[in-house]
């Protein structure tokens, strides 16, 4: 009886491979290792935000027991050591490059945030290196601080850097001015809107970690970290900061507890437990403690921006213009200029026809943490922007707020589509995506519900947004011109074992995106290799050849492509070897990869993969002349464009108005990732984002006080969602396929977080119609919401 | 150093400590069982959640000298000796309630004594409200939320084998 095999490949709801070690309590997270011989870092931190360091006493913190050293700026500078980089290098409108103030691993003559790190005391024990480093004194002269980005522009105000006059890190466009202004000068009607993107704090459930570790004996430092790309931070750490050539640098990224962003980055904690490995000649290991991340992982978003859209009098666009400033923090970090710019502005068309759109983009140095790229980076900004301003225009104009968009869309006969600025959309179906989401939400029945509420005393609405985002950065010669200072390849290696198993090694790496599943189901369906026979192995220097990591939603479109080319190089390989073993001309062969088997067309003459690594790597009966023995294969590739996953999500809330309460009482999001490998991976994904994207519209802000005292500095006061803040996420595809890369994959981690900011507050919005409320900023929370209720209230009564 | 003498999983452990060593650091770092995390210092996200005598508790904010005595299991106890999943660990994999897995302990102890403390069965709201102690980034609590209500079913016996998700 011939049992057919569980379908595995491409498409199937494969559970997660990597869940039991998860389940079970055997993860392996970079705080779970301990090495031989290991002592512990704390770092002493800024408690002002901004400040001169006159002096720096040590001796008491040295003499405390089990403290092995107390290192400092001038220790660091001493050594001849190099400051944190930044890997992407944006242009002003004259042409002149950004300011690129240096960015010390440890505060040399001045700190410039709350948090900003001032010492190293190594320990024994953590506790220990603790209360020595509360033995350090530091003599600090308070500046006066700025944490607001116009008050930071303002003439007079504090100056964080001498190299940055007027604390501008640049000031940036991109577009046609003159087409919009004279599109502005004949448009029916201009709709404008000034809106803030509230600014986030990632808060990954890990918090970040890293052992340094020097081993005398070969000249090799390794560290662990929680990172989203090892051999990034090996670049970076290694060739700019402390001058490791790579050959004697690993960097191992283990299990890693969530990133989104918030882990791509160089920190300076990386750099300084190796350095301070080297200096006492045993593993340094620090983990940050929850306050810790809070006022140094780098934070998201903090955008304010003046935007005008100009329509025509059928409620056609002509045109947009958008001034934009961008919050830096303190200090650049590794990719935050690209976030306000290319990975922003870029997106302003949506998935709308506008022939003309300019942005003004400034960033701004402020006395806060660093900001930089948070799940979407910047494309939930202009998401946002975009969709609240059609909503605007929608109700300004007296149009339905559908039929708008509609009006507006891209259909799927003009692409490829080119917009005005600067992308090439290769394929997507806007008006599917739409009825498909109107119809899962019944959006045509939501009139009685709302009836049904207000007889219960509540105010319920409904938004939606159709939105568009780029993935699967990028194409190498496109970023580079565009300032980035790495290309944006990703590479795969496919390693057949002589027993026919299978190691893929990527430098794609996986906090939680479930890739040692996804990435075998595809080797599976390419190879037709059983998936308990396929391994992923990702997050080791030492163990893949290179690779770039994990972001933008890149890992499929980018890092999947590229398994697939490496596939390619084992199956034209496999068939020159079975070519051989079936003695038949290579022409003849055809792989057929349900059955893993290689066959002589029109016969029954066939060769197993297995079979064929067996002879690869045992060659008695092999063509040595032609062919390398083994079979083993890597790929780089470079992907030909950025992929655009696009769709609808349509919240529906309901308010109290006694209290301004919102709760989200309903959301669905219909979204076109491309082809689905794994749809429960998808589904996951998506819902994991669209939370994130709730929590932004609804609950979570970081909060500076105007002396840049970070108040919402813990999980008390800084409102992460929790299980009954949210609502179930009614989740499904609608697929066009990705035209360039072979996969036809588009990526899925961030739709969720970028789609669903906007439908969440242009449901908030509709449900206070009656209130007169045109724009309502984020996080709509109670006492913003009751506030409005409360004043349309009293003026009614007075 | 103070002494304390306590049952892990079914293994006695006597292990000097520290007056302010917490019951989480004894776990992690004196027992190696990296399993129970820890993510806050404010006691909020529940990623070090244990069972103290049958109860789920924050081990980052408990004490080792107050578990003298005191019988507790982790997530690595959970599982049968030949490996069987406790049906809540094979439902948190069956419905993807979990993405990077750092939550995943805290969230899976919490889970069963919610669980066990509530025989008639929880609705969906309530499931969500006695998450109220757990924070996940990752998953938006949908699918956890759906694996508890399967997993219940086969705790209280209402089913012999877990519901399987839809695909």
């Amino acid at each position: 009886m011939n049992v057919m095999a569980p379908f595995e490949g491409i498409g199937a709801a494969v559970r997660r491979k990597e869940d039991l070690r998860f389940l079970s309590g055997r993860g392996r997270y970079t705080d779970d290792i301990s090495r031989p011989g290991q002592v512990h870092a704390w770092f002493l931190r800024s408690p002002h935000a901004h400040a001169r360091i006159r002096a720096i006493d040590t001796r008491a913190a040295a003499a405390m027991p089990g403290v092995l050293a107390v290192l400092t700026g001038a220790d660091y500078a001493a050594d001849g050591l190099g400051g944190v980089p930044c890997g992407w290098q944006i242009h002003n409108k004259d042409g002149s490059p950004m300011k690129e103030p240096p960015h010390p691993v440890l505060a040399v003559g001045k700190v410039r945030y709350v948090g900003d790190a001032v010492a190293m005391v190594i320990a024994e024990t953590r506790q220990q290196a603790r209360d020595a480093a509360e033995a350090l004194s530091v003599d600090y002269e308070v500046l006066p601080a700025v944490t607001d980005m116009r008050a930071a522009l303002a003439p007079g105000a504090p100056q964080l850097h001498e190299e940055a006059p007027g604390n501008l890190c640049y000031d940036w466009h991109l577009g046609d001015a003159a087409a919009v202004d004279a599109a502005f000068a004949r448009a029916h009607r201009v709709v404008r809107l000034e809106l803030t993107n509230n600014r986030l704090i990632p808060n990954a459930m890990e918090p970040r970690a890293a052992i340094g570790e020097y081993d005398p004996a070969t000249g090799e430092y390794t560290l662990y970290t929680t990172s989203q790309n090892p051999h990034v931070i090996r670049l970076l750490m290694g060739a700019f900061v402390l001058r490791i050539p790579e050959h004697k640098l690993r960097v191992v990224a283990p299990d890693v507890g969530g990133g989104f962003g918030s882990k791509i980055f160089h920190y300076i904690e990386e750099a300084a437990v190796t350095w301070a490995a080297g200096k006492v000649g045993r593993p340094v290991k620090w983990t940050a403690e929850r306050s810790e991340s809070f006022m140094t992982d780098a934070h998201g978003r903090d955008h304010v921006t003046a935007a005008e859209l100009a329509l025509d009098a059928d409620g056609r666009f002509l045109a947009l213009r958008v001034k934009t400033l961008a919050n830096m923090g303190a200090y650049l970090s590794t990719f935050a200029p690209s976030v306000p710019t290319y990975l922003y502005a870029t997106l302003l068309a949506g998935v709308y026809t506008t022939p003309a759109i300019y942005a003004e983009v400034k960033a701004v140095f402020t006395n806060t943490v660093p900001v930089d790229a948070y799940r979407g980076a910047g494309r939930p900004e202009a998401t946002f922007l975009l969709e609240r301003l059609v909503d605007v225009a929608a109700q300004e104009m007296g149009i339905d707020r559908v039929e708008l968009r509609r009006r507006n869309f891209i259909r799927p006969d003009q692409f490829p589509y080119q917009t005005p600025v600067a992308l090439q959309y290769d394929s997507g179906d806007y008006a599917a995506t739409l009825d498909q989401a109107l119809a899962a939400a019944d959006w045509a029945g939501f009139e009685a519900r709302r009836a049904e509420a207000a007889r219960r005393g509540k105010l319920r609405g409904i938004g939606l947004s159709t939105y568009i985002e780029a993935c699967g950065i990028a194409p190498s010669a496109v970023v580079g011109s565009l300032g980035a200072r790495a290309g944006l390849y990703e590479v795969g290696t496919i390693r057949i074992h002589p027993t026919g198993s299978v190691t893929v090694l990527t430098g794609a790496h996986s906090h939680g995106q479930g890739h040692e599943t996804t990435f075998a189901q595809i080797v599976a369906d390419h190879l037709g290799v059983p998936l308990d026979k396929i391994e992923v192995v990702h997050g080791d220097t030492a163990k893949i050849p290179f690779g770039m990591g994990t972001y933008g939603s890149r890992s499929l479109p980018v890092g999947g492509s590229a398994l697939v080319k490496a596939m390619d190089k084992i199956i034209a390989k496999a068939k020159r070897i079975a070519a051989h073993l079936l003695e038949a001309d290579v022409t003849d062969v055809e792989f057929d990869p349900r059955a893993g088997s290689f066959k002589v067309a029109g016969t029954d003459r066939q060769k197993s993969l297995a079979e064929i690594a067996l002879a690869a790597y045992v060659p008695h009966n092999y063509p040595i002349e032609e062919l390398e023995p083994g079979l083993e294969e890597t790929a780089f590739y470079d992907p030909k464009n950025f992929t655009f996953p696009a769709g609808c999500h349509i919240a529906e809330v309901e308010i109290d108005p006694e209290t301004g309460q919102v709760e989200l009482v309903n959301f669905t999001a219909v979204d076109d990732v491309g082809r689905v490998i794994n749809p429960m991976i998808v589904a996951g994904q998506v819902q994991g984002g669209v939370a994130q994207g709730v929590g932004q519209a609804l609950l979570e802000v970081c909060r500076y006080s105007a002396d840049g005292q970070l108040l919402s500095g813990s999980l008390m006061d800084y409102c992460l969602p929790r299980a009954d803040d949210l609502a179930p996420v009614s989740v499904a595809t609608h697929t066009t396929l990705c035209t360039h890369n072979p996969l036809g994959v588009k990526g899925c981690g961030e739709v969720g977080a970028i789609g669903s900011p906007p439908a969440v507050i242009n449901a908030v919005v509709d449900a206070l119609r009656d209130y007169g409320v045109r724009h309502i900023d984020m996080p709509a929370t109670p006492a913003r919401i009751w506030s409005i209720i409360h004043a349309k209230t009293q003026a009614a009564a007075a | 150093m103070p002494q304390v003498t306590l049952t892990v999983n079914g293994k006695q452990h006597t292990v000097e400590v520290e007056g302010r060593t917490l019951l989480v650091e004894l776990l992690r770092e004196k027992l190696r069982l990296t399993g129970t995390h820890v993510g806050c210092d404010t006691s909020q996200c529940g990623a070090c959640v244990v069972h103290i005598d049958g109860d789920s508790v924050k081990s980052c904010t408990t004490l080792a000298v107050m578990c003298e005595g005191a019988n507790i299991t982790t997530i690595e106890g959970l599982a049968a000796p030949d490996g069987t999943l406790h049906p809540m660990q094979e439902a948190f994999r069956e419905y993807h309630a979990l993405q990077c897995g750092f939550c995943t302990p805290g969230m899976v102890m919490s889970a069963i004594d919610l669980v066990q403390k509530n025989p008639q069965g929880l609705t969906e709201r309530e499931i969500r409200e006695g998450l109220e102690g757990n924070l996940c980034r990752c998953t938006g609590y949908h699918n956890i939320v759906k694996a508890i209500a399967a997993a219940q079913e086969v705790m209280h016996g209402r089913r012999a084998t877990l519901a399987p998700a839809a695909d």
